[in-house]
């Protein structure tokens, strides 16, 4: 009687592929990963239809949270730098070089004129637990929030500089209305909110437009 | 790993000085490696920011001294829009704002593609008024209206008292707090 044989199999099998894969996808997404920049307060932002992407450089971006605290911040270290020197001279504060610089490295400000020498002498780490109040900005003077607007715009001295306005879904339309006030004393009239995408509602007018630049292409 | 084999029992000499060498698998154990690649994947899955947030275009005119330099709107072509508390949405047609409709941001759109289509295209122009209660969201989502309704031609103004008077009016009528 032919005994059966049963093949024997070693109870580990080759991993190679999987972890070529793994590496592969380990790969993909270190380098498509662009990490968010830090940022004083948590924003949601509404949607919108509006296909414009938010443009990264020469940014002057205004933050509004829920409850109305204002934020301002600039992508660029070096105009950073010009905006801080120009604040300090225009309004007085009296900063040192190394409080100016710990604002050339802080990510976003929302702290009146009053107390801004006293927040930056903090370290950074103290920095974050500073709950910020905000730049003031009152109702028809633009606030403070005016003059870091008009400080920024003579940092870039003529050149292009893209205002952006990044609130929150609650916040409330007076908060919003203020900070349009505070750019609009400085004769600025073209803002981009920051929004996420969405799609045009199918039957809609700009549907059936956008429908028909697709059908073009093709 | 340093340590050198200086026992010399088992085996047949080679001679004084001549290190036997240690049979070692080719087979590495890869188990912490792609246990740590896995880690990180997940790391980076979650760090990663999908969608690249979108800019909308606002264009604010400027302000101007005197109210008679402002442009006139016609009557057959105005459509007011209002931003109330909860998500209400009001609008009249022409300039009269007695005539008030209440109507919610699931209704609005329809309306302006109705008036869209019964005005001249020359004559259409949307007046979007929010009212202090109205939140950033419903502002930018009546922005949004316009552009897919592809109106040509709107403005965001302040609301007048009258106005506002009467929206508190409705919304103490609809039972809105």
């Amino acid at each position: 009687m032919p005994s059966v044989k049963i093949k024997k199999t070693s109870p580990d099998n080759d991993m190679t592929p999987m972890v070529d894969l793994a590496f592969l996808i380990l790969a993909f997404f270190m380098l498509a990963t662009k990490f968010k920049p830090e940022e004083a307060v948590e924003v949601t932002t509404p949607n919108s239809v509006s296909a414009d992407a938010v443009p990264e450089k020469d940014v002057l971006a205004v933050s509004i949270d829920k409850e109305g605290r204002a934020f301002v911040s600039m992508d660029n270290p070096e105009f950073r730098k010009v905006l801080i020197e120009n604040i300090n001279t225009t309004r007085n504060l009296g900063l040192s070089p190394v409080e100016m610089k710990a604002y050339v490295n802080s990510a976003s400000i929302g702290i009146p004129f009053g107390s801004l020498k006293q927040f930056l002498a903090l370290t950074p780490d103290e920095q974050k637990k500073v709950k910020q109040p905000g730049i003031p900005v009152a109702d028809t003077t633009g606030g403070e929030l005016y003059f870091w607007v008009r400080d920024a715009l003579s940092a870039y001295s003529g050149r292009k500089l893209n205002l952006l306005i990044k609130a929150d879904n609650d916040t409330k339309y007076p908060a919003f209305k203020n900070i349009l006030n505070a750019f609009k004393k400085n004769d600025q009239n073209k803002f981009l909110l920051v929004t996420e995408p969405e799609d045009a509602p199918a039957g809609t007018p700009l549907y059936e437009t956008r429908q028909n630049q697709i059908n073009k292409v093709k | 790993m340093s340590s050198i084999d200086v026992s010399d029992d088992g085996g047949h000499k080679k001679g004084p000085g001549v290190k036997k060498a240690k049979k070692l698998s080719t087979k590495v154990d890869m188990t912490p490696m792609v246990d740590l690649g896995f880690l990180l994947i997940t790391f980076f899955i979650f760090t990663t920011t999908v969608a690249q947030p979108t800019a909308m275009k606002l264009f604010l005119p400027k302000d101007v001294d005197r109210p008679e330099d402002q442009n006139k709107v016609k009557e057959s072509g105005a459509f007011t829009i209002m931003l109330g508390k909860e998500d209400q949405v009001y609008y009249y047609e022409g300039l009269d704002p007695t005539k008030l409709q209440s109507i919610g941001f699931k209704g609005i759109r329809a309306e302006i593609l109705r008036k869209k289509k019964s005005t001249n295209p020359e004559d259409l122009v949307v007046i979007i008024k929010p009212t202090e209660d109205a939140t950033y969201k419903n502002t930018v989502d009546i922005l949004d209206e316009m552009t897919i309704a592809e109106i040509k031609r709107y403005a965001m103004v302040d609301i007048t008292s009258d106005e506002y008077q009467l929206i508190k009016l409705t919304e103490s009528a609809n039972g809105i707090k």
